[in-house]
C-alpha cells in the first residue's frame, strides 16, 4: 500500500518536472546573444531545473499524502472539534498566563529597546491587526465577504486630514467621529448589498471600495486629488510639544492601547448573543432568519462594526504618516486586510492577530529577497490554503457552562 | 383531547402559489386547532414543503389567506410577513434536508433559537453586566434543558455537523422549539430514520406536545407514524387538498387510496 503510493507519487514527480522544464526551456535554457548574434544552450540549466522540480514535487506530494491520511485516520466523531496537541498546550493557563505576561511586558517596552524605525513598524502592523479583527467580525463571523473593506479606513483618515486642515480640529477630537464615520458608511454599503450574497457581494463591495478611492483621486475641490494632503498634525498629549521619536512612542502607546482594546471588544462580541446570530447568519441565511433572527440587522450590524475599526485605524493612520493620498487606499489594501483574515483563521481572534504579524512583518524582515517578495507571499498563502485551509489558529466554539439545576421552562 | 371545539391557532383559507406558470398550490384551506397534531401527507411534489414556505414568510402566497393565533391571542393576518417575525410570533419549523448550522456546538444551535426571546445588545454584550450575564447564563440552562428533553444533552459541545442523522433532526426540533412555539412545523421529521428512531421520534412529539403545550403540523411519509400519531390528517396531490379527516376516515377514503395510500396498503 504505502510503496504503491511511494511509487505513485515517483511517477508523478517525473512528469510534473518534465512539464515544469519543458515550460521553462526557452527561457532557463536559450540565451540569445544579440550583440554577438550568437545563441548559448545552457542544458546544465535544465539538469537543475530537472532536479530542483522533481524534488520539490516528490514533498510536496508526500506532504499532500500526509495531510490526507491524517484526516481519515481520526476520522470519527471528534475530528472537527479536536484541538491540536500545540493549542491544548497554549491553553492551558500555565502557559498561556506567562506567556500573554510576557508579550505585554515586551510589548510595552519595546519603544526603548529597539529603534524608532523598529518601532514605526511595529505601529503598521498593529493598525493591521485592528484592520484584521474589524474585517474578522464582517467576514469571519458574519460570513459578508467585503473587498472593499479599505473605504471605511479611507473615510476615517480622510476625515481626520480634512478636518484637521480646514478647522484645526485634532487627534482626539476627530477619532471617534472616524469611528462613526466608518459605521455610517458601513450601513451605507450594507443597504445595496443586503440581498446579496457570496460572489455577488464581493463584486459590489469590490466596487464601492474603487468608487471611494476615485472619488478621492478625482475630487481635487475635496479631497485635493492625487497629491493628497500632508502635515496633518500628530495627537495631541494636553498641548506639550514633543519631538517626532517622541511622537512615535506616544503613537505606539496609543495603538497597543487600542488593539488591547480590539481584542477585548471582538472576543466579547464574539461569544455573545449577536455573535451568535453572525455566525448563524454565516452557516444558514434561511435557517438563521427561520429561527427569529433579523437578518437585515445582523447584516447592518457586521457591516457597521467591522467598518468602526477601519474608521478609527484610518484616523490613526493619518496621525501617524501626516500625510495621506488615495495611493494609500487601493485594492491591494482590502485583499491584504482580507488575506490576514482568511491566513489567520476565520473568525480566530489569535489568528488574525497572528496573520496580520506575519504577513505585515515577513516583508519588511526579508527586504533581502526584496525581489521575491511577491513570489513567496503567494507561495506562502497556497501552501497555508491547501494543507490549513482553515487558516493558522482555527476557530473554536465557546464551550458554555451550564448550570444544571433544573432550570426555568422554555 | 378535546380538539374538535378548541379554537383555530392556525387558518389557511384558500391559499393559492404560482411559480410562473406553475401552480404549486391551489385553494388550499387548512386549520390546525390549539392541542393538535395535524398531519400533512401526500405523494412527492404535491407541494407540502411549499405550503410550509407560505406559511412562514419565506414565500409570499398568491392569493389566500393565513390568520395566526398567538399565545396572547391576537389574531395576525401574516401573508408575506418576514420569516423572522413569524417565528417571533410563535411558528417554528424543521426543515426537510436539514439546515443546522454545521460549525456550532449543538447547545449554540439551540442558542440560536433564544435570540428572539432574548435582548442584549451590542454594549451590553461588550460590557456584560450582571444582567446580561444573568440572561447569557439563562439561554444556556433553558437551551440545555430543551437538549435533555430530546436526549441530546451527551453531545452539547459537539459540532451539529458531527451529529448522526437522527441526532441532527431531534437537534432541529430542539431549536424550533427554543423559540417557544405555539405551532411546530415538522417538514418529514422521521426521514432517513430507521423504524427504531421513528418510534422515539413519535414519543417525543406526543411528550413534547404535552409538556409544551404546541400544537403541532406535521409533514410526514412514514404511514404508521402519521396514522398512529395525528388528531387529524390532509391529503395533498397536485398541489390540492383532496381529502381531510381523522386517521380512521382517511384511511377509508378511495380518493386518498388510489392517490396515495394505494402503494402503501398493497405493498
Ligand atoms: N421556488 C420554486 N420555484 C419553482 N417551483 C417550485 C419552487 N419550490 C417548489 N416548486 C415546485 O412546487 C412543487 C411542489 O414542491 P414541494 O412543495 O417541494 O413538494 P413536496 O414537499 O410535497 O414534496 C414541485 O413541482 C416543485 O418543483
Ligand atoms: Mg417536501
Amino acid at each position: 500500500m504505502a510503496s504503491q503510493q511511494l511509487a505513485k507519487n515517483f511517477k508523478q514527480s517525473v512528469v510534473a518536472a518534465l512539464w515544469l522544464s519543458f515550460l521553462t526551456m526557452p527561457l532557463m535554457v536559450i540565451r540569445v546573444d544579440t550583440v554577438e548574434k550568437t545563441i548559448t544552450w545552457r542544458w546544465m540549466h535544465l539538469l537543475w531545473m530537472l532536479v530542483g522540480s522533481f524534488v520539490l514535487a516528490l514533498v510536496w506530494y508526500f506532504l499532500m499524502d500526509r495531510r490526507d491520511r491524517g484526516g481519515a485516520n481520526d476520522g470519527n466523531l471528534n475530528t472537527e472539534a479536536a484541538p491540536s496537541r500545540f493549542s491544548i498546550w497554549l491553553n492551558n493557563p500555565r502557559v498561556a498566563r506567562p506567556l500573554m505576561a510576557f508579550g505585554l511586558l515586551f510589548a510595552v517596552a519595546f519603544p526603548f529597546l529597539f529603534s524608532m524605525y523598529q518601532t514605526n513598524i511595529l505601529i503598521s502592523a498593529l493598525i493591521y491587526v485592528v484592520l484584521g479583527l474589524g474585517l474578522n467580525i464582517t467576514v469571519g463571523l458574519a460570513g459578508l465577504l467585503d473587498l472593499g473593506y479599505v473605504a471605511f479606513y479611507a473615510v476615517g483618515a480622510y476625515a481626520y486630514a480634512l478636518l484637521n486642515y480646514h478647522f484645526h480640529l485634532g487627534f482626539w477630537a476627530v477619532l471617534p467621529l472616524g469611528g462613526i464615520l466608518g459605521a455610517f458608511f458601513g450601513i451605507l454599503l450594507g443597504f445595496p448589498v443586503l440581498r446579496l450574497r457570496g460572489d455577488y457581494l464581493a463584486i459590489v463591495t469590490l466596487g464601492f471600495g474603487e468608487i471611494v478611492r476615485l472619488v478621492l483621486q478625482n475630487w481635487d475641490a475635496f479631497s485635493f486629488g492625487p497629491s493628497g494632503i500632508s502635515n496633518i498634525a500628530r495627537p495631541g498629549f494636553f498641548g506639550v510639544t514633543y519631538s517626532v521619536s517622541q511622537a512615535t512612542t506616544y503613537i505606539y502607546y496609543i495603538m497597543l492601547a487600542f488593539v488591547l482594546l480590539t481584542i477585548f471588544v471582538t472576543a466579547r462580541l464574539k461569544d455573545s448573543r449577536i455573535g451568535r446570530a453572525w455566525l448563524a447568519l454565516r452557516e444558514d441565511e434561511i435557517a438563521c432568519q427561520a429561527m427569529g433572527i433579523d437578518n437585515t440587522k445582523a447584516k447592518l450590524l457586521a457591516f457597521a462594526m467591522g467598518a468602526t475599526f477601519a474608521g478609527f485605524m484610518g484616523v490613526v493612520f493619518a496621525a501617524k504618516t501626516t500625510f495621506i493620498n488615495p495611493a494609500s487606499f487601493t485594492f491591494m489594501e482590502s485583499a491584504m486586510i482580507l488575506a490576514i483574515v482568511v491566513l489567520g483563521g476565520m473568525g480566530s481572534i489569535p489568528g488574525v492577530i497572528l496573520g496580520a504579524f506575519l504577513l505585515m512583518l515577513m516583508p519588511e524582515y526579508m527586504r533581502a529577497f526584496s525581489q521575491y517578495r511577491m513570489l513567496l507571499f503567494g507561495a506562502t498563502m497556497i501552501v497555508v490554503m491547501v494543507f490549513r485551509p482553515q487558516g493558522l489558529i482555527k476557530a473554536r466554539r465557546k464551550i458554555y457552562k451550564v448550570n444544571t439545576k433544573p432550570a426555568g421552562q422554555a | 383531547m378535546s380538539e374538535m371545539n378548541s379554537a383555530a391557532v392556525l387558518a389557511v383559507r384558500n391559499m393559492s402559489m404560482n411559480f410562473g406558470g406553475l401552480r404549486a398550490l391551489s385553494d388550499v384551506d387548512l386549520e390546525v386547532r390549539a392541542g393538535e397534531v395535524v398531519a400533512l401527507i401526500g405523494p412527492n411534489g404535491a407541494g407540502k414543503t411549499t405550503f410550509f414556505n407560505c406559511i412562514t414568510g419565506i414565500y409570499t402566497p398568491t392569493e389566500g389567506e393565513i390568520l395566526a393565533t398567538a399565545r396572547d391571542g391576537k389574531t395576525h393576518r401574516i401573508n408575506g410577513m418576514r420569516t423572522n417575525l413569524v417565528c417571533e410570533l410563535g411558528m417554528a419549523r424543521t426543515f426537510q434536508n436539514i439546515r443546522l448550522f454545521p460549525s456550532m456546538t449543538a447547545l449554540e444551535n439551540v442558542m440560536i433559537g433564544r435570540h428572539c426571546r432574548t435582548k442584549e445588545g451590542i454594549f451590553g454584550a461588550i460590557v456584560r453586566g450582571p444582567g446580561t450575564r444573568r440572561e447569557e447564563q439563562h439561554v444556556v440552562d433553558t437551551s440545555y434543558h430543551l437538549l435533555q428533553k430530546v436526549g441530546l444533552e451527551q453531545v452539547a459541545d459537539e459540532y451539529a455537523s458531527n451529529l448522526p442523522y437522527g441526532a441532527q433532526r431531534r437537534l432541529e426540533i430542539a431549536r424550533a422549539l427554543a423559540t417557544e412555539p405555539f405551532l411546530l412545523l415538522l417538514d418529514e421529521p422521521a426521514a432517513g430514520m430507521n423504524p427504531q428512531e421513528t418510534l422515539e421520534l413519535k414519543e417525543m412529539v406526543i411528550q413534547i406536545r404535552h409538556e409544551f403545550a404546541v400544537s403541532v403540523l406535521l409533514i410526514e411519509h412514514d404511514m404508521k407514524m402519521v396514522m398512529s400519531l395525528s388528531d387529524r390528517i390532509y391529503v395533498m396531490e397536485y398541489g390540492r387538498v383532496i381529502s381531510t379527516g381523522t386517521p380512521a376516515e382517511i384511511s377509508a377514503d378511495p380518493q386518498v387510496i388510489r392517490a396515495y395510500l394505494g402503494e402503501e396498503t398493497d405493498a
